[in-house]
């Protein structure tokens, strides 16, 4: 149970949360044309004579993108609908061709399904959390307007008409703006696992509608407001945050909130009003009588069923079955490339403990550092391998490990090869350690006065000393057992 | 060379392919038939070149051995077919000079087959009028006229007036036409020819400007059944660019076609046989059934028992598709656009439709979008849905009694300009006999079967089960064989 809470004058407020994510299928044709998708291409060159809505054009469904959206339905445990079909939503207006849409109203492809958010105390989520998700249907994008182009006229772009898009709804099943930036995130992650939508909000290939609602505690659902279009997490929390107060204040003092459409300002992180209930279409759906009822077979379904891969709540629950943190598992699931780039480590033989460590600490480090995405980078999932190997056979030491990975990253060669070439072996030979750790006794017999005088605390300056005196190649273990023999 | 325009689409071909005469000689009697008929106002553009052109290639074909199913064989288009480089408009003024960069599945079809384009058929306003009074471009004349003496000028029906009128008048052997709830049907009755409406889906409907999309069919128009036969078998066929297409194989039709009808029986519907139905069509039904009696088949009485809620039904479910279908013109990409100075967007939606609009697109579509608005919609457009599941069951059921059903194609023989055109309703039940067929998907054709009173042609029409042209064709044969229709319209204009 969520503890956010909006306080307002009259005492504590509930929000209320349900989102509608627009994801864009990955796929290289639109929906019912054979028209290409490629993003950031000229404006009309993505077009096809169906896309523009000629006289006597006719749409076609493109199997691989109702494949896309069957696959990520089995991704989120849904009910596949083997009967589905397309319904005409029809409103006019200069991004939209046909003057309707082709979406799915009566009878979606995917049914009730659902997914979990993860528990994050620091975010305020006490425990994991099932979110529901009322349906997922196919549905055309329109096209896009350009007003800067021209000082008296608008262009208009038909690049994205056409393009496949799943529209996923949620139930109002969340109830902070953090749990609802916790959904984008395990939904965008669970799209891209599966590879039905590369979840680029920037690119406009993921975008919520935003409800939102207040209550009081124990009271009816309020009246919802839907905020369009809004293109990231953190704008989606922004818009929470700032419609829940909005409301509350509204009905505070002594208003009430319109069920409405809104729009989000990310510039100032506000909402404004852009068409109220009175102004709303009347869409007059029906379907679309150029196409017919959408059946899959069995064998379909089975199939899409077979292609998904381990998605990452069982990913997650495999890594800590391998004694991986609960945080490491988080963090190496939570993106794709991630989660593949470890796996492959973990298929060159990698123990995962020290792997996971390694990867999130040291590799991720350094790929930040560099500005560089996991897919590019400079050491591959052998390489890895091969450097933490020399750690677990004791041929090296954590420490000059460390030395070992920033020469692989600067020369691109193996762990083992600079290990050799730079002669940092670790050194294992008890004599030449006792050989060492009596030289430096000897030229510190000072400290070892005070040490044996009860200064416990120097122990770690002589380990520090012997390891300098051995250029950090002495094992040390061994060093240390070396030291605790000579001073007693 | 006027015997040239008298020829079927069969004699054309057969005699072209034995070398009685050329393909170019073919399209200029033609071409010059259409150039000396403008009178009749049944062409929207004429393109003697495509003809000729075609022709030259056929004559060609037939120097090369390579002659085509279609070769040397001329033919109208309806102007709802998308021709490539040609304008076409759906005789609206808000496509007027729109001129496609693509050809319809059909036309394509018919031109890979050989047939040359004599020009782009005048016709109801976006198919939409049963008298072709709706054209922008002006209302097309029957060439027929009534011995009553008055002279009036006759509707050649609708919404395929144009085709009927060209063919009927010798202006090309053959014509596409579309056939929504009656559109190929009712003025081939008008005008003496035949034409048949396939099953829903023979004929791909891609490229062909939609009026509505659950119900259009391509079809051809043709002076007689084994013409029809021929342009049909060229015309159907599965298309991957209409998800309605049916994935059949063609059969060749003309090759089958027979009139011996022993063992096949022919149902009457006895809702048909309306109160005060007129007594040359009453009495041209049961010659009809003697007729097909004659050529063998078992007459069975049979029940159609949701026949009167088709009509209602139909001008639900067609002004709902048309008004969503015609959304598309809006004046943003091609055709009309009226923006003034200073116009925003709903200004030029307003001024482009009401400009390029005919009062009867108008009114079908606001039919449409009424039927299909919030709380409106389960009372008129999912009844009028449950009312086609009913009467393709009704169709169903009396195809386990029957081959194939025989009624009148309309209720009465053609009108004149201007006598319905007042009064929608009057209009639209013109299309009481065809709507039914329609809304089951089923194939129907008509064929010229007497004249009335007035010396006007009228049609039988036989409606078959799903898939089943040929059985359509055959009864067509039948009857067309003992109708022994011969008249044709007196040269007037």
């Amino acid at each position: 149970m969520s503890e956010y809470r909006i306080h307002g004058e009259t005492g504590a407020w509930e929000v209320v949360i349900g989102l509608e994510v627009h994801a864009q299928i990955t796929s290289n044709a639109k929906l019912f044309s054979g028209a290409a998708t490629a993003f950031g291409a000229e404006p009309n060159t993505q077009v096809s004579l169906v896309d523009a809505a000629m006289p006597g054009m006719l749409p076609v469904p493109n199997v691989e993108c109702i494949r896309q959206a069957v696959r990520t339905g089995l991704a989120i445990d849904a009910q596949i609908n083997a009967w589905s079909r397309f319904d005409r939503k029809n409103y006019f207006y200069a991004d939209l061709p046909q003057g309707y849409q082709i979406s799915q109203l009566y009878h979606p492809l995917v049914g009730e399904g659902a997914l979990t958010i993860d528990a994050d105390a620091k975010a305020g989520i006490a425990e994991d959390k099932r979110i529901g998700i009322e349906r997922i249907h196919v549905e055309q994008d329109a096209g896009k307007l350009m007003h800067d182009q021209h000082p008296t006229m608008s262009f208009v772009d038909l690049n994205r008409s056409g393009v496949a898009l799943m529209e996923i709804v949620s139930r109002p099943d969340m109830r902070s703006p953090a749990e609802a930036g916790a959904y984008l995130r395990k939904l965008r992650a669970i799209l891209r696992y599966v590879g039905s939508c590369d979840g680029n909000m920037e690119e406009g290939s993921m975008r919520a509608d935003v409800n939102v609602s207040v209550r009081k505690v124990g009271e009816e659902l309020g009246t919802r407001t839907e905020t369009k279009n809004v293109n990231s997490v953190r704008f989606v929390m922004q818009a929470i945050e700032y419609e829940a107060k909005r409301q509350v204040a509204l009905i505070e003092a002594g208003g009430k909130v319109d069920q409405e459409t809104r729009l989000f300002n990310p510039d100032s992180g506000t909402t404004r009003t852009m068409r109220s209930k009175e102004d709303a279409h009347d869409y007059r759906y029906f379907p679309d009588p150029d196409l017919l009822p959408l059946e899959l077979s069995e064998d379909f379904i089975a199939e899409c069923r077979a292609s998904l891969p381990e998605l990452p709540d069982a990913k997650r629950a495999r890594y800590i079955a391998l004694d991986i943190s609960a945080y490491n598992a988080q963090v190496l699931t939570a993106e794709v490339e991630s989660a593949r780039w470890f796996d492959a480590l973990l298929d060159v033989g990698a123990e995962g403990k020290g792997a996971a460590n390694w990867v999130t600490s040291e590799l991720f480090g350094a790929l930040n550092r560099l500005g560089l995405s996991i897919d590019q980078s400079p050491v591959s999932p052998g390489a890895a391998a091969e450097l933490l190997g020399l750690v677990a056979d004791g041929t090296i030491s954590g420490s000059i490990a460390k030395q070992v990975f920033e020469k692989m990253l600067e020369s691109g060669d193996g762990a083992a090869a600079i290990v050799e070439r730079e002669g940092l072996k670790q050194e294992s030979d008890t004599g030449a350690i006792e050989v060492a750790v009596d030289a430096i006794l000897a030229a510190n017999a000072d400290k070892v006065a005070e040490y044996q005088g009860g200064k416990a605390a120097l122990f770690g300056f002589f380990v520090g000393q012997v390891m300098k005196a051995m250029q950090g190649k002495a094992n040390p273990k061994l060093v240390n057992d070396a030291l605790k023999a000579r001073l007693g | 060379m006027t015997s040239l325009t008298e020829l079927t689409v069969a004699q054309i071909r057969d005699g072209h392919r034995a070398g009685d005469f050329s393909a170019v000689e073919v399209a200029e009697a033609f071409n010059a038939n259409v150039a000396g008929a403008r009178a009749l106002n049944a062409f929207i553009v004429e393109t003697p070149e495509h003809a000729l052109h075609a022709a030259e290639q056929a004559d060609a074909d037939r120097a090369a051995g390579t002659l085509k199913p279609l070769s040397a064989v001329p033919i109208g288009m309806k102007d709802l077919f998308a021709t490539k480089g040609v304008q076409t408009t759906a005789a609206s003024h808000i496509l007027e000079g729109f001129v496609p960069p693509y050809e319809s599945t059909v036309s394509q079809k018919l031109w890979d087959a050989g047939a040359g384009m004599l020009g782009k058929l005048n016709m109801d306003q976006f198919a939409m009028g049963s008298s072709n009074e709706t054209s922008y471009f002006g209302n097309v004349l029957s060439p027929w006229r009534s011995n009553d003496g008055s002279n009036a000028a006759l509707a050649p029906g609708g919404s395929s007036g144009g085709s009927a009128s060209a063919v009927a008048a010798r202006l090309c052997p053959a014509a596409t036409g579309t056939d929504t709830g009656g559109s190929i049907r009712q003025p081939a009755a008008f005008t003496g020819i035949s034409g048949i409406k396939p099953t829903y889906g023979r004929c791909s409907r891609w490229g062909i400007v939609a009026f509505a999309s659950s119900l259009d069919q391509a079809g051809p128009m043709a002076r007689d059944v084994r013409d029809c036969a021929i342009l049909l078998g060229v015309m159907a066929g599965h298309d991957a660019k209409d998800a309605t297409s049916l994935n059949l194989p063609v059969p060749d039709w003309e090759a089958a076609l027979q009139a011996d009808l022993r063992g096949k029986k022919v149902g009457i519907p006895r809702e048909y046989r309306l109160d005060g139905m007129d007594a040359a069509i009453a009495a041209m039904w049961d010659k009809g059934a003697a007729m097909l009696t004659d050529a063998g088949a078992e007459i069975v009485d049979i029940t159609l028992p949701h026949t009167k809620y088709a009509l209602p039904a139909y001008y639900i479910i067609a002004p709902a598709e048309a008004s969503s279908n015609l959304a598309r013109y809006d004046g943003v990409r091609y055709g009309l656009r009226d923006l003034s100075d200073g116009a925003g967007l709903q200004d030029m939606y307003a001024a482009t439709r009401a400009a390029g609009f005919g009062a009867e697109v108008k009114r079908r579509i606001m039919i449409g979008t009424y039927v299909l608005s919030a709380g409106f919609y389960d009372a008129y457009y999912t009844q009028a849905q449950k009312v086609r599941t009913l009467i393709a069951r009704d169709f169903a059921h009396a195809f386990t009694q029957c081959d194939v059903i025989l009624a009148p194609t309309a209720p009465s023989a053609a009108f004149a300009l201007g006598e319905r055109s007042a009064d929608p309703l009057a209009m639209y039940l013109n299309d009481v006999f065809a709507v039914p067929a329609s809304l089951a998907g089923l194939p129907a054709m008509s064929v010229p079967a007497a004249l009335s009173a007035d010396g006007l042609p009228l049609g039988l029409q036989i409606i078959g089960n799903m898939f089943d042209e040929q059985g359509v064709l055959n009864a067509g044969l039948a009857l067309e064989q003992r109708a022994g229709f011969t008249a044709r319209a007196e040269k007037w204009w």
